[in-house]
């Protein structure tokens, strides 16, 4: 459907006004926002100024793709969240707070981990693809797919005081298509060589900074309003309030889509890298002598014990009885509240439980019973029937 | 003498330095020279054979080396080296290795 069949009600042309009445944007840019759809991946510090300012300006559909829960240490900068939603899915916090922002705009969501499995079922919808990911297993990931997938790669990154951004594969009004990823950039940092966050950290206003100039990119590829920031790569530095513009090109030898092309489909991107897009958390332990404790304290928790039910016969903690291969079907059942304990015979099954709980469901209350039952029965009630 | 704009990630290499002056004749012979000065910028700059890695950007005023005449660019006394290295943002584990 053409830009053009897109109307306002009466609301959102008192909504856009100050951007209808911009004699370069005009009804036309608005429409052709309505008309946009725009996959966000990554929802943190730089999807939240990308997705509000998206929002807010009417981008007709919104995809975020995000598989984190929002944590404490979150809120310095990821401007989407309040201290309401910690333990929830991103992609559920930030679809409440923008459909809260504008009613008109339709926010698709996908709770998961970008990988080679999914992305180009996932990036195939969009107009434009805005890359605020967090490593480079998943930058690449996300360059390629824009390149097989032939769309636009709205890309910023941050570090510490400093930002860049420009615009990956952007075909012009020409049809000439500019550089990627991989023309810039076309090895990654062997692990170890890159100064991680954690030492690093960052400055919970620039992602803001760089964020909202990634917004301004996509809604200028999509309205085709002004000059993109495509065959130039700009950074800022925080620290001095230094910024540079360099200019980059195509590169023969790009593996996509130069000369001689080699990469006809995704790889493995972590084994590109060398290195993980997600880290493995630890899950959380309580032992057989603390879990006593509470009980004895009388406090308030769940226990959830994940065995079979003929297990449970023999001897139990008097815990709620889910076995682990219904664990999923049952999340409803398990608090998000209060603290839950998770056990079983040995603690194995429980671990997985709970590894199946905080993935799909975003759980982050839940500790394993150390040793589970046998542990217990050991440690502090040896009374009890061992099997 | 040209300037080399050291990136944020690599000050701590430099004493939080952020503009090194350098006299040298070209951008290789630059790179080299400042790893002379600040030895634990070797490592990030440098690969084993001694050439400027391939995941770094050296920019030449506006404009990358690999446009230019690579690390033989030469370099002239009013010339702005920028090093630009790839960053990924956002997480501390981003560059935890596979294991």
């Amino acid at each position: 459907m053409s830009a053009n069949n897109f109307s306002f009600s009466r609301e959102e042309l008192a909504r856009y006004n100050r951007h209808i009445i911009i004699p370069e944007f005009g009804l036309e840019g608005q429409q052709k926002l309505k008309a946009a759809k725009v996959l966000v991946i990554g929802s943190g510090g730089l999807g939240s100024p990308v997705l509000l300012y998206l929002a807010a300006a009417g981008v007709g559909t919104i995809g975020i793709v995000d598989f984190d829960v929002v944590d404490d240490s979150n809120l310095q900068r990821q401007v989407l969240f309040g201290i309401n939603e910690i333990g929830k899915p991103k992609v559920e916090a930030a679809r409440r707070r923008l459909e809260a922002l504008n009613p008109h705009v339709e926010i698709k969501i996908y709770n998961t981990h970008l990988n080679s499995g999914n992305a180009l079922d996932i990036l195939r919808d969009y107009d434009v693809i805005a890359d605020g990911t967090d490593n480079f297993p998943t930058r690449y990931l996300v360059n390629d797919a824009s390149v097989l997938l032939n769309k636009p790669n709205v890309y910023a990154s941050i570090f510490q005081f400093e930002g860049q951004a420009s615009v990956f594969n952007y075909t012009n009004k020409k049809g000439e298509t500019g550089p990627n990823y991989r023309d810039l950039y076309p090895v990654p940092p062997p692990p170890g060589l890159v100064p991680s966050c954690a030492e690093g950290g960052v400055l919970g206003v620039l992602p803001g900074i760089i964020g909202s100039l990634q917004a301004l990119e996509v809604i200028k590829v999509i309205t085709g309003v002004g000059e993109p920031l495509s065959g130039r790569f700009y950074i800022f530095d925080a620290l001095n309030f230094e910024s540079r513009t360099f200019n980059i090109k195509r590169r023969d030898d790009n593996p996509l889509n130069g000369k001689n092309p080699s990469i006809h489909e995704l790889i493995d991107y972590e084994q590109f890298c060398g290195m993980r897009a997600v880290e493995e958390k630890p899950i959380k332990e309580i032992t057989a002598k603390e879990l006593y404790d509470w009980q004895v304290k009388g406090k308030k928790f769940q226990l959830i014990d994940v065995r079979e039910p003929h297990e449970f016969a023999i001897v139990n903690l008097g815990g709620e009885l889910i076995p682990l291969a219904t664990v999923l079907d049952n999340a409803d059942k398990i608090d998000r509240e209060i603290d839950v304990v998770v056990h079983c015979k040995m603690g194995g099954r429980s671990a997985k439980a709970i590894k199946e709980l905080e993935d799909k469901f975003g759980f982050r209350n839940l500790y394993n019973l150390k040793g589970g039952v046998l542990a217990y029965i050991d440690e502090v009630q040896p009374q009890l029937t061992r099997y | 003498m040209a300037t080399v704009i050291i990136p944020t990630p690599l000050r701590k290499f430099t004493n939080n330095t952020t503009r090194l002056q350098v006299n040298a004749g070209n951008v290789g012979d630059t790179i080299r020279e400042i790893t002379i000065n600040f030895p634990d910028l070797k490592k990030h700059l440098l690969d084993e054979e001694g050439g400027v890695r391939s995941f770094l950007n050296i920019f030449i005023g506006n404009d990358d080396i690999r446009d230019l005449q690579n690390e033989k660019t030469p370099v002239k006394d009013d010339t702005i080296i920028s090093i630009v290295p790839a960053i990924a943002g956002g997480k501390e584990n981003s560059s935890s290795p596979l294991k």
